[in-house]
């Protein structure tokens, strides 16, 4: 016993260092396994705040071009009011309604909900964003967020006033993509090296793809709501071995440059997350 | 200024600008990416008791790691450098006993020599280690090699211009303080 004494307080210090960092690499693996740290909803509530107040200064200096960005969105979704057309016959003008649901039968699938981006990394392997919504404002893990040009991310985790985005920038980020073109899907993936690329995979190659082709979200894209933006085709990379494209995609979303995100919520995503975990092996 | 409210200003200062400054930096190639803020442990004084440096490099790698978004990445190296920087002193510091004369490690306390040997070693093993555990996550060989090489010049080329630009006058520890 007195031995172990003697040796416990010989080597002291690096039992120390050891257990330090063994306190460092548990954090590390388990924020990475589950995102979910211990305290990782008060840090993010403090950094947050922090972010936001960096953001107000930062913001000044983008105002110029987030109003183009914002005035450009706007242009685009008034063309596409229904007040624009005009069907065969005046009863049947269409309608967009916000209410969950509306008269003619329709059930609300996607709710949209607008967020300031108070934080964005882009120059790391695993990129993630900070939003100024939380919990209190209704967001959720796994909603899905984009910005005024195209897809960003998805929620990883949620605080009372913020949220924690997992960027399109992230080698654990997948999201599943189609061609506007031709409806195949495949999926989008990030190789960590030029933030204003990512890879578009497993498109086979009946699939007649050039340069400059449009990339969408696809139906199974879960959060998503289907045929949002991703991006533009800008190489198309086809290796002997495999059946498969491999192309690389120009993102829609500027992430040098974003200021406003909107988070999607998907009213039935439990209903069918529910369902295909019964069927799901263990 | 007392050394400890110096040390919690610098504190602060290193975590403000690596977060704020530096990480905001548009990335010129994915293996440049410049780090600085782990000159602090570098600097701290030579009559820290080790315990106490690991635990102070242990905080401030956290607080970094909040910042940054990913706990523990930063942490890991932080201790790693804190654990070996007293042994580096012992060998590379002339015998007189210098450590009780001067405050903190620096060109005009240890020499120009010494202190870049002691400087590139642990910004090399500061590296090394980071990338390492970055590297466990997704493997690729040459992004080790590379971001390692890469992101040590970057740093040491800042490092550099810290010394020059924020020049620490180094006090003559006397009897009379």
């Amino acid at each position: 016993m007195r031995n172990i004494i003697l040796f416990i307080r010989r080597f002291f210090i690096l039992v120390v260092f050891f257990v330090l960092q063994g306190i460092c690499i548990a954090i590390l693996v388990r924020y990475n396994k589950t995102y979910e740290a211990v305290f990782a909803n008060s840090a993010t509530e403090i950094t947050g705040r922090v972010d936001n107040q960096y953001n107000k200064v930062e913001y000044f200096f983008h105002l110029k071009k987030t109003n183009k960005q914002l005035s450009e969105e706007n242009a685009r979704l008034r063309n596409m009011l229904a007040t624009n057309y005009i069907g065969p016959e005046v009863s049947t003008l269409h309608h967009l309604d916000t209410t969950f649901r509306d008269t003619t039968g329709k059930v609300r699938i996607f709710s949209w909900l607008p967020a300031k981006v108070v934080n964005n990394s882009f120059s790391e392997e695993n990129n993630y964003l900070t939003l100024y919504r939380g919990e209190k404002q209704g967001v959720e893990k796994d909603m899905a967020v984009t910005g005024p040009d195209g897809i960003v991310g998805k929620v990883v985790l949620v605080s009372s006033n913020y949220c924690r985005v997992m960027s399109l920038l992230n080698r654990n980020s997948k999201v599943s993509a189609m061609l506007k073109k031709e409806l195949y899907t495949g999926a989008v993936e990030w190789d960590g090296a030029d933030p204003r690329f990512v890879t578009l995979k497993n498109i086979p190659k009946s699939a007649k793809v050039v340069k400059g082709d449009t990339v969408l979200t696809s139906n199974l894209s879960g959060n998503y709501p289907p045929g949002l933006m991703i991006g533009t085709v800008e190489l198309v990379q086809s290796e002997q071995a495999s059946n498969f494209y491999t192309m690389k995609v120009k993102t829609a979303t500027n992430f040098f440059n974003l200021q406003y995100a909107y988070l999607i919520q998907n009213e039935t995503w439990k209903e069918q997350k529910a369902l295909e975990a019964q069927v799901t092996p263990k | 200024m007392s050394t400890l409210v110096k040390n919690i200003i610098r504190f602060i200062l290193f975590l403000l600008v690596q977060a704020l400054v530096l990480d905001k930096v548009p990335p010129l190639h994915q293996f440049v990416k410049p780090y600085l803020y782990f000159l602090y442990i570098l600097w701290l004084p030579f009559n820290t008791p080790r315990i106490g440096l690991m635990f102070i490099s242990f905080a401030f790698g956290l607080c970094m790691d909040y910042l940054s978004g990913t706990p523990g990445l930063h942490a890991a190296p932080c201790v790693l450098i804190a654990y070996l920087r007293p042994f580096l002193l012992n060998v590379l510091m002339p015998q007189e006993k210098t450590e009780l004369s001067y405050g903190e490690p620096g060109i005009a306390s240890i020499g120009f020599a010494p202190y870049s040997v002691y400087v590139v070693l642990l910004t090399f093993i500061h590296h090394a280690y980071l990338v390492l555990i970055e590297w466990l996550q997704f493997g690729d060989f040459l992004f080790f090699i590379g971001k390692v090489a890469a992101t040590t010049a970057v740093s040491l080329l800042m490092i550099f211009v810290t010394e020059v630009l924020f020049y620490r006058k180094s006090r003559f520890r006397t009897n009379a303080a």
